[in-house]
């Protein structure tokens, strides 16, 4: 996970440094505050304490999604890895609502800008603010990318991409990304692209991936619109993509589609070649001891392997967890501890207090433990 | 024996109390439910203020600093102005925002640069230590003989049971020093020293908390005593001198309000006894018992952290301080349904009647007439005079969850 004060400090450029230096010396003049907490009040973004971005546009892709064009403020370093999310908060009657989202944007600090696109979900309040009711201008936080549905370095020579719905978008990042740095290390990889849409008409980026694929003859879009052709079942896989098995695959989508890759992946006896997108933290699996994680007021327990954080322990169980940017910003998923140990990723601090409040997502046990919820 | 003998509600049956416990509950979750974005706007409202003020108050002093010599009214008051504008923003950072914020009021909001979690205050003591000194120790245990290291702050002879010593003559002296010096004691607050000096303490744990109390510190005496008369040039020594007027009248302020908020004549004091099995609904009880208000206008609430609501407070400690001035209406009513105290006054009165307390109370018990403060006209409680130690964690209770955030480990004093 990007910790940003780490980031900071393996900052490699001798600007960085001497800005930095620049900082810790107005910091003497502003302790116990930061000097962004001031400079925040002549420009929203010229703090780096925590992420902000502006509204600079929203560009409606369908009727039910849009994506927003993001100009983040100071701190931010435009490197993040194609297929990687950011976390957005945006203030909703006085509290800040949060949640991730694939950047749609390449890596590359050209233009300063970053976007990130979203389908208003049935019942998404949120999401439909987001794409309704955000004013170009306004002020939003942001949380530094993360998250390991990213292509490696140089890419495989064979690609398929299994795309469902607003799946696209992390997707649409790494071909953009592909495209546009193929032939400076590497040629561009042969890529199929499945993608199903119930219309033509809600089918995010459609123009755009039809476009790409005419100017590059290695990639080929598969579009399926299942009000018509029915769900793409893997068993179709064969005759729309019949060298499925000689490519990694990424796959991004609904949770039961992602479910069924999995089983069937594994049926072909290829689990290693299926790349997932899972909205969660980079957590070793060598963190904290695991143990069971007992939920006292729904009655609920779950065992932890070493690695799992209590909100994803909580979540395997069925516990309605509270959870927000998953990266320990925002606080949403903060419960109590009523007893036992939980050591946080990011630093390994230690909770052990009774009643300590602990942030779920970034918090894994040192054997058993109970939150309260 | 529970709090429940305490002779000002042993008119109420336990049922009666339960009811209380449960309407106070009641009142809790509409407020909970109802902080809305005109809330946020406030808390945001006073950070500005405070932060325009801190801004302002330098950029003063650094133009009274380097005006012409001979423009003295002008340097005269550009130092005066800053002084005091200075004093205001500490005053405001340290009650009204800070002391509230790390209570949890504002976590709601989910903004990670509002929460109880990360907020580093303008004062001496790192704010982790604050949070078990203030938050746990002093809000759970709130005027329990014994368990509330806020009874004097280990300094002060406050209770009649607490036993009397020689020391306790020079009172009125210690008195002035804590109102003059308050921002160090608070940040000794924490340490304990008197567990140090019976060598209880952890010794590990104490290098940790001295480490974290010298880093805050030092930077704290570096900003105000070095950098910025540093940067005043020819006026180091008028800015040294205006920073100096600054700390200490946030110092003699916030000790004042403080002393308001548990010393005046009708705040109780409970034993360990009294809170032995002690309920949710009596833990409400105690804390009404125990808190004194003071009545004053709206700027007056905000200049003391809206602690002239120290009973809302008590009862609510995580609930947003705009709130109090509506939750208290609802306090009155059911104090005056149940025919419990509301120990209210003007802030002159309050701080009088704590420091008559403080005085008498620098003498043995039998020199001083027992009627003449904390009781008015009633009764004395039959308490014994004991030797009250402090407790230490290992031996008070856990931490109730109502208290709002508290962590030790998730705040570090690095500012």
């Amino acid at each position: 996970m990007a910790v940003r004060s780490a980031v900071r400090e393996l900052d490699p450029t001798k600007q960085h440094r001497d800005w930095h230096a620049v900082r810790s010396l107005a910091d003497k003049l502003t302790t116990p505050l930061h000097p962004d907490d001031y400079l925040r009040y002549v420009n929203p973004l010229w703090t780096s304490r925590e992420f902000r971005g502006r509204i600079e546009s929203v560009v409606r892709e369908t009727e039910d999604a849009a994506t927003l064009v993001i100009r983040p403020g100071w701190g931010w370093r435009f490197d993040h890895q194609a297929g990687q999310y950011v976390g957005i908060g945006v203030p909703v009657e006085g509290r800040y609502q949060w949640r991730s989202y694939s950047l749609t944007s390449t890596p590359r600090r050209r233009g300063r800008r970053i976007t990130i696109t979203i389908r208003a979900m049935p019942e998404g309040l949120l999401s439909d603010h987001l794409i309704n009711g955000l004013e170009p201008g306004t002020i939003v936080r942001l949380a530094a990318p993360a998250g390991d549905f990213v292509l490696p370095d140089p890419p495989p020579a064979k690609i398929l991409f299994l795309v469902g719905g607003s799946g696209i978008t992390p997707v649409m990042a790494m071909l953009k990304t592909l495209t546009r740095r193929a032939g400076q290390h590497w040629p561009l990889p042969d890529v199929t692209l499945v993608y199903s849409s119930p219309t033509p008409d809600r089918m995010i980026f459609r123009e755009r991936l039809e476009q790409l694929a005419a100017e590059h003859e290695a990639v080929t879009f598969h579009p399926v619109f299942t009000d018509e052709a029915g769900m793409f079942t893997l068993d179709r896989l064969d005759e729309a993509v019949p060298d499925w098995r000689d490519r990694q695959t990424w796959a991004c989508g609904p949770g039961p589609m992602l479910d069924a890759a999995t089983e069937h992946w594994e049926a072909a006896g290829l689990p290693d070649a299926l790349h997932l997108e899972r909205f969660s933290l980079e957590v070793g699996d060598d963190v904290g001891e695991g143990g069971t994680v007992s939920f006292r007021d729904s009655h609920k327990e779950a065992e932890a392997e070493p690695g799992t954080t209590v909100l994803e322990a909580g979540e395997s169980a069925g516990v309605g967890m509270p959870f927000g940017c998953r990266m320990g910003i925002c606080h949403t998923c903060t419960l109590t501890l009523v007893s036992g140990s939980v050591t946080d990723v990011r630093n390994g601090d230690r909770y052990d207090q009774p009643n300590e409040q602990i942030q779920t997502c970034v918090t894994v046990p040192n054997g058993d433990c109970t939150v309260a919820i | 024996m529970a709090i429940a003998d305490v002779k000002e509600y042993t008119h109420l049956s336990a049922e009666q109390v339960e009811e209380l416990g449960a309407k106070l509950d009641a009142v809790r979750a509409r407020v909970e439910a109802s902080r809305n974005a005109a809330d946020a706007a406030y808390i945001h409202r006073m950070i500005k203020l405070q932060r325009g003020l801190a801004f302002g108050a330098r950029v003063a002093m650094l133009a009274g600093s380097y005006a012409p010599k001979e423009r003295k009214l002008f340097r005269r008051g550009a130092m005066v102005t800053g002084s005091a504008m200075l004093g205001a923003a500490k005053i405001l950072e340290n009650m009204e925002i800070g002391h509230n914020v790390m209570h949890g009021q504002w976590d709601w909001m989910n903004d990670p640069e509002i929460h109880s979690s990360t907020w580093e205050w303008d004062t001496a003591q790192p704010a982790e230590q604050w949070k078990h000194s203030h938050n746990y120790v002093h809000h759970q245990f709130t005027n329990v003989l014994g368990f509330d290291n806020d009874i004097g702050y280990g300094i002060l002879r406050m209770a009649r049971e607490q036993k009397w010593s020689p020391v306790n003559l020079g009172q009125p002296v210690y008195n002035a020093l804590l109102a003059t010096l308050f921002q160090w004691g608070v940040a000794l607050h924490d340490l304990d020293i008197e567990r140090i000096r019976k060598l209880e303490k952890d010794p590990k744990e104490m290098k940790r908390q001295l480490r974290q109390i010298l880093r805050k510190g030092r930077n704290q005496v570096l900003k105000d005593y070095v950098v910025y008369p540093a940067l005043s040039g020819p006026g180091w020594k008028q800015t040294l001198q205006a920073n100096v007027v600054s700390n200490l009248t946030r110092n003699v302020w916030s000790y004042v309000i403080i002393f308001c908020g548990h010393f005046p004549d009708g705040a109780l004091h409970f034993t360990e006894e009294e809170v032995e099995d002690e309920t949710r609904a009596e833990w409400y009880l105690r804390q009404m018992l125990g808190s004194a208000n003071f009545e004053g206008g709206r700027a007056l609430h905000i200049a003391s952290g809206s602690l002239g609501y120290q009973i809302e407070h008590h009862l609510f400690p995580d609930l947003p301080s705009n709130r109090y001035p509506e939750i208290s209406v609802d306090v009155k009513r059911l104090c005056a349904e149940y025919g419990i105290p509301y120990t209210i006054g003007p802030l002159y009165k309050q701080y009088g009647q704590a420091l008559r307390t403080i005085t008498l109370l620098s003498l043995p018990n039998s020199w001083t007439d027992h009627a003449s403060e904390k009781y008015g006209d009633q009764a004395v409680p039959t308490a014994e005079v004991a030797d009250r130690r402090r407790r230490s964690d290992s031996e008070r209770p856990h931490r109730r969850s109502e208290l709002g955030g508290w962590s030790r480990a998730g705040a570090r004093a690095e500012a």
